[in-house]
């Protein structure tokens, strides 16, 4: 038997070895929809509580939404459960396109490329569109995902310090002698909420000759006036040459994601992407789902500008009450603490609290850069706001990291 | 610390440590596992000793972990260099 003892107990001491440094994960079962109050069994075995979730995606409250539902119920009665096959095989339906429509008008793009999800999407567009004479230049902070597609991709890559221009533009000249550059970014940084300089970064690429690629899937429907994204936040629609981004945060939470920009470009992924060639297509009920959820983000911004409005209001009370905030605009609002062991503490004490948020630690974050990621929704009513910061208070006051900044919180605390 | 060894110290300061981090480095800092350079910003790195010293890194000796301090990767620019034919 080729799964000996031997290799059985490997494989337990590497399970203990991350048990041992306290970065197991452990998923808390949430007993129903997702919204802003959730019932969750944490540890398992527990009974269920309801808490108040900071920590979800669900930035516009659309992933319990009763007409998003109801239209993906429809697109389930009238499409079927799946699709069993790949796209370009025999896994596209007309909502498909249908949907890559829609994206490609809400995005003020030329063309769209659904795919399984934006993982995908990262992980597909580098080696569709560059080769060994490119150059891949992507911001230090990317998301994990751009880095694997980086590195499935022939291209050379480097990267540029965080959001710093003119380490960009050295790059830039360093790799002038490429046939292509592109630079890659994030639209907003998962982890710390800052939004891209995008007007500076496409001002650059058009003087350097240099095409820019986005990942905007913590921007998708909430950023810029129309919640059309960084993009149209940063007055650059148009001027981005490709924008990956996800239809499982913003757009309704399920799963999905896209390539949107140039028409040759997109076509391209659609002739190479190996997991648009080589995963099943979006699910029909998802696809009806989002094109509902399109519709409604059209119809009217009533859910970005609350979201806009909690995020204001969430972040002020945190910096009232003296948590060290990372400052920034959008609904990712981290509270620093440096130490892992703290971040973990607290975010368990705010369970039980009653408020769901997870502590973020190094490899997720850098070593030295702990914190609670606490995310505001369009679902959070007030009061669900004014309990979390209660909570929060409450915990930060146990723990005396109020009004202590990074020094202090280091010097108490240790990295 | 030889001229080797601080061009190396020189360049990951410059290029890895953001502004306003106040860390002091040394050769036996850990940069990989230290959480300072991650292994994707290590290509610019790789790139920056092969045109400063005109040598190549084979993919294989560029390991997280030869790379992992200022001294190793002295180390192993010393024996690449040291490997090369005359002249190169």
């Amino acid at each position: 038997m080729a799964y000996s003892p031997d290799t059985r107990r490997w494989y337990r001491q590497e399970l203990d070895s991350i048990r041992d440094a306290g970065l197991l994960k452990q998923e808390r079962f949430i007993h129903g929809a997702q919204g802003a109050e959730i019932d969750v069994e944490f540890p398992p075995g527990t009974p269920a509580r309801r808490v108040i979730n900071l920590c979800a995606n669900n930035y516009l409250g659309l992933a319990s939404d009763p007409e998003v539902v109801s239209a993906a119920i429809d697109g389930l009665d009238a499409r079927g459960y799946g699709m069993s096959s790949v796209r370009f095989i025999c896994g596209t339906q007309d909502i498909h396109r249908d949907l890559e429509i829609a994206l490609t008008e809400f995005l003020g793009a030329e063309d769209t490329l659904l795919f399984p999800s934006c993982m995908d999407a990262n992980a597909g567009v580098f080696e569709a569109l560059l080769g060994e004479k490119d150059v891949l230049i992507a911001d230090r902070l990317v998301h994990a995902s751009i880095v694997d597609g980086m590195r499935l991709c022939k291209a050379m890559q480097d990267t540029y310090k965080h959001s710093d221009m003119a380490h960009l533009e050295e790059k830039l000249l360093e790799h002038r002698d490429k046939r292509f550059r592109m630079i890659v970014t994030d639209g907003v940084f998962s982890m710390d909420g800052d939004v891209a300089k995008l007007d500076e970064i496409v001002d650059l690429a058009d003087r350097h000759d240099a095409m820019v690629c986005v990942d905007d899937s913590h921007a998708t429907g909430f950023m810029g006036p129309r919640g059309r994204g960084t993009h149209e936040r940063c007055g650059v629609v148009g001027r981005v040459d490709l924008i990956t981004t996800t239809l499982g945060k913003a757009l309704g939470g399920a799963s999905g994601g896209c390539v949107s920009g140039r028409r040759e470009l997109v076509e391209l992924c659609r002739q190479r992407a190996r997991p648009y060639l080589f995963s099943n297509a979006v699910a029909p009920p998802i696809v009806a789902g989002a094109l509902r959820v399109l519709e409604i983000l059209t119809r009217s911004t009533e859910r970005r500008d609350r979201l806009e409005r909690n995020a204001v209001y969430w972040r002020q009370l945190l910096v009232n009450a003296g948590f060290d905030v990372r400052p920034g605009e959008s609904p990712i609002v981290p509270v620093m603490l440096y130490n892992a062991k703290l971040a973990q503490d607290m975010a368990r004490d705010l369970f039980t609290e009653g408020i769901y948020v997870v502590g973020f630690f190094f490899p997720v974050v850098p070593k030295g850069q702990a914190r609670i990621r606490t995310q505001v929704s369009a679902a959070h009513e007030l009061h669900h706001l004014d309990l979390g910061i209660e909570a929060f208070h409450k915990v930060g006051r146990r723990y005396g990291v109020l009004g202590k900044g990074r020094k202090e919180l280091v010097e108490a605390f240790g990295l | 610390m030889d001229d080797l060894k601080r061009t190396i110290l020189d360049y990951v300061v410059r290029e890895y440590l953001e502004e306003g981090d106040d860390r002091t480095l040394d050769a036996t800092t850990p940069l990989i596992t230290g959480g300072i350079v991650d292994s994707f910003s290590m290509v610019s790195l790789k790139r920056f000793l092969e045109r400063r010293y005109g040598i190549a890194i084979p993919d294989a000796e560029a390991t997280p972990d030869a790379f992992d301090t200022v001294e190793r990767i002295a180390a192993l620019v010393g024996k690449i260099r040291s490997a090369a034919p005359a002249g190169l």
